[in-house]
């Protein structure tokens, strides 16, 4: 009988994140129950799985917002304590919330350098942080945003989206976690931000990738990660999968011989 | 993935001449961006208005230089008020706060016989004082501005009737302090601050232009550079060539010509104050918190500090208008800063562009808003004795400012 970890999907190089056995309980709720994941370099690891399989408890976790209460966290072989957002960004880690926090009233350039302003004395170095959000700009191949001197107010929805994302690439970030980034988009904004998150990848940079959207992961992500109830059901090759085995694996926990011991599933279930 | 150039460098350049600019500027009102512009378009409606009905006594070189002084204590007030509704906050107590600080120095000054330097310090260090207390009552308690300032607003009413106790005012002797509001620059000295202003507006600019060009950016292009340079240029001479005009009715027995000290001291503060908000990080702050306060707080900033600063700088501008008050009536008295005088300085903050919403604002807001505020005041009175219209036109004029407000957010917020 194949455990989660033998399930696991088995990349080629360390992973940049490694997760054993993490644990989270809120009071007497228990909504981490011993997750396994690996994310690496240059890929975009969805992860998936139903209201209260524990993916926003985890990339909070991850990020910082609330530690978690056992279990090993490993980032670049290390094993860290992460138990403030400054402390995940200082390691490279950048998460793009599902309500943006953007500020409408500031500009493109002004949103990306929010509170880490380049300076020049005690004045605002305008001219270096616009040149450096163009740059990180055309590194992903942005070509929407007309202008980086436009107030955030004036653009869509798809365009935050991705003022948002390259924020989070903008600082030598080695690990994005974008939360549900297409929820609110139209079917050509969620293709452009999707273009987005793969290029993100193929600019070597580790993706976590939340999302309801089905097709979207299985178009965008290299491997998908599976909650189930605060366990990980698995973390499989998306090549490997279709996409009703992923369905399964969200709702019942395992699909044929991948995915928790039927066992362990009942247990939980 | 080849990095190739993108779109917006190559396909439509940002700026091309004066037309280009202005396409831009068009785009940014209609987007609901509006800036100072209703005020500036209400400015000259109302100078005209003037002009053609009352034209002999309003469009006349004393009443220029009096429409300044008469505007500068609500137009300061304006500009710290200006920090606080950036904020999406507001401060009810500015105006009785320049009462208090003026009550201070009238006391220290007439009463104590504090040297000069001390009894400003102590105007001023209460305004610090009163800002520090507001902003913790409101930042760090979390008690509704609106709710603290009230009660302060009556608090300091009763404050400066106890300051001054029973004499019922106190008369203000320093010269110093007198000259502020009551004497002017030598002519040639105005001329001179005309080319400063005027030559460091250009300097400044453009320095700007060419670092710009420089890295590499899209900079302004050289004619609407040199359009702006030359409006300024023609409307600093007007205004120098007019206000040092001889205004006295007897100029043998008093000479009264030259720019009122009011107008450097007035342009230190925009000078000072806009480089605070626009060029430092502090003032990228005071935006973000206004503009959303979340994502403010995710990015790092430190929102509690920023707007207990913010409530500070409010009450130190409030000092230093209650200077203003004190020089102007040669008095302090238990009215000084009190009526209508914060309403107007809400008022003149609003009609120059700066957001009840928070976000969106800037100084010069509080300039031209204060401008149009002094206008009506100065105006209406030549049109009409009844003080009951002049009250009727100043609120609905506030009422037209604020709605076009709250219209132009709902136009570039398409949330």
């Amino acid at each position: 009988m194949p455990s989660p970890g033998s399930s696991t999907a088995r990349e080629s190089g360390e992973p940049l994140v490694t997760l054993r056995g993490i644990t989270k309980s809120f009071g007497a709720v228990e909504v981490l129950r011993g997750v396994d994941l690996d994310v690496h370099l240059g890929k975009v690891t969805a992860l998936v799985g139903d209201n209260g399989a524990g993916k926003s408890t985890l990339i909070k976790g991850m990020a910082g917002i609330h530690s978690f209460d056992g279990g090993e966290y490993r980032f670049e072989g290390k094993v860290v304590h992460v138990h403030e957002p400054k402390a995940a960004n200082a390691l490279g880690i950048e998460v793009v919330y599902q309500d943006l926090a953007l500020c409408n009233n500031l500009d493109v350039v002004h949103n990306m350098f929010l509170g880490r302003e380049v300076m020049r004395g005690i004045t605002l170095n305008e001219d270096d942080m616009e040149s450096r959000a163009r740059k990180t700009l055309d590194g992903l191949a942005v070509r929407t945003l007309r202008s980086v001197r436009q107030p955030v107010s004036s653009l869509s929805g798809g365009q935050r989206q991705t003022v948002a994302i390259a924020r989070a690439a903008l600082w030598n970030s080695k690990l994005v976690i974008l939360d549900e980034p297409t929820a609110a988009l139209g079917v050509a904004q969620t293709e452009q931000v999707l273009r987005l998150v793969r290029q993100l990848a193929d600019n070597g940079l580790a993706v976590i990738l939340i999302s309801h959207n089905l097709g979207d992961v299985m178009q965008v992500a290299d491997n998908i990660a599976t909650l189930y109830l605060g366990q990980l059901a698995a973390q499989v090759q998306t090549k490997d999968v279709t996409r009703p085995q992923v369905v399964e694996l969200i709702t019942s926990g395992r699909s044929g011989d991948i995915g928790l011991s039927p066992s362990k599933a009942e247990v939980v279930a | 993935m080849t990095t190739t150039t993108p779109e917006h460098l190559e396909g439509r350049p940002e700026v091309d001449g004066i037309a280009g600019a202005f396409r831009e500027y068009l785009n940014r009102v209609r987007g609901g961006e509006l800036g100072s512009l209703p005020a500036v378009l209400g400015l000259i409606a109302l100078v005209a208005l003037f002009t053609g009905l009352e034209g002999s006594t309003f469009f006349s070189s004393a009443n220029f230089a009096n429409l300044l002084t008469q505007g500068a204590m609500v137009t300061v007030i304006a500009m710290g008020l200006v920090f606080v509704l950036l904020l999406g906050e507001i401060d009810l107590a500015a105006g009785v706060t320049a009462g208090v600080c003026a009550a201070v120095l009238g006391k220290t000054l007439t009463e104590h016989g504090w040297p000069l330097p001390l009894g400003l310090a102590a105007c001023i260090l209460t305004g610090v004082v009163i800002g520090l207390v507001t902003g913790v009552l409101v930042a760090r308690l979390g008690i509704p501005s609106f709710v603290v300032t009230l009660a302060t607003f009556l608090a300091f009413q009763g404050a400066i009737l106890l300051i001054i106790g029973d004499g019922g005012t106190i008369s203000i002797r320093s010269d110093f302090i007198l000259a502020i509001e009551n004497d002017n620059l030598p002519p040639v000295l105005g001329w001179l601050l005309a080319i400063a202003v005027v030559g460091g507006y250009g300097m400044i600019t453009g320095l700007r232009r060419r670092s710009r060009a420089a890295a590499g950016l899209v900079s302004e292009a050289f004619s609407v550079w040199a359009l702006k340079l030359g409006v300024l240029a023609l409307l600093a001479g007007l205004a120098t060539y007019f206000l040092n005009e001889e205004r006295s009715r007897n100029p043998e027995i008093s000479s009264i010509q030259g720019v009122p000290y009011i107008v450097p001291l007035i342009l230190v503060l925009f000078v000072g104050l806009t480089f605070l908000l626009s060029r430092t990080n502090f003032g990228r702050h005071v935006y973000a918190v206004g503009g959303n306060v979340e994502a403010a707080r995710r990015a790092g900033i430190n929102v509690k500090r920023i707007s207990i600063i913010c409530f500070v700088l409010c009450s130190v501008l409030a000092a230093i208008a209650g200077i203003l008050f004190a020089s102007k009536d040669n008095s302090v008295s238990p009215t000084t800063g009190g009526t209508t005088t914060l309403l107007l300085a809400v008022g003149a903050a609003v009609i120059g562009g700066t957001s009840l919403f928070g976000g969106r604002g800037r100084i010069i807001d509080a300039i031209i808003g204060g401008l149009v505020v002094a206008v009506i005041a100065n105006g209406l009175p030549l049109l009409t004795e009844k003080a009951g219209i002049q009250f009727v036109v100043t609120g609905l004029v506030l009422l037209i400012a604020a709605s076009v407000d709250a219209l132009s957010r709902r136009r570039s917020l398409p949330l």
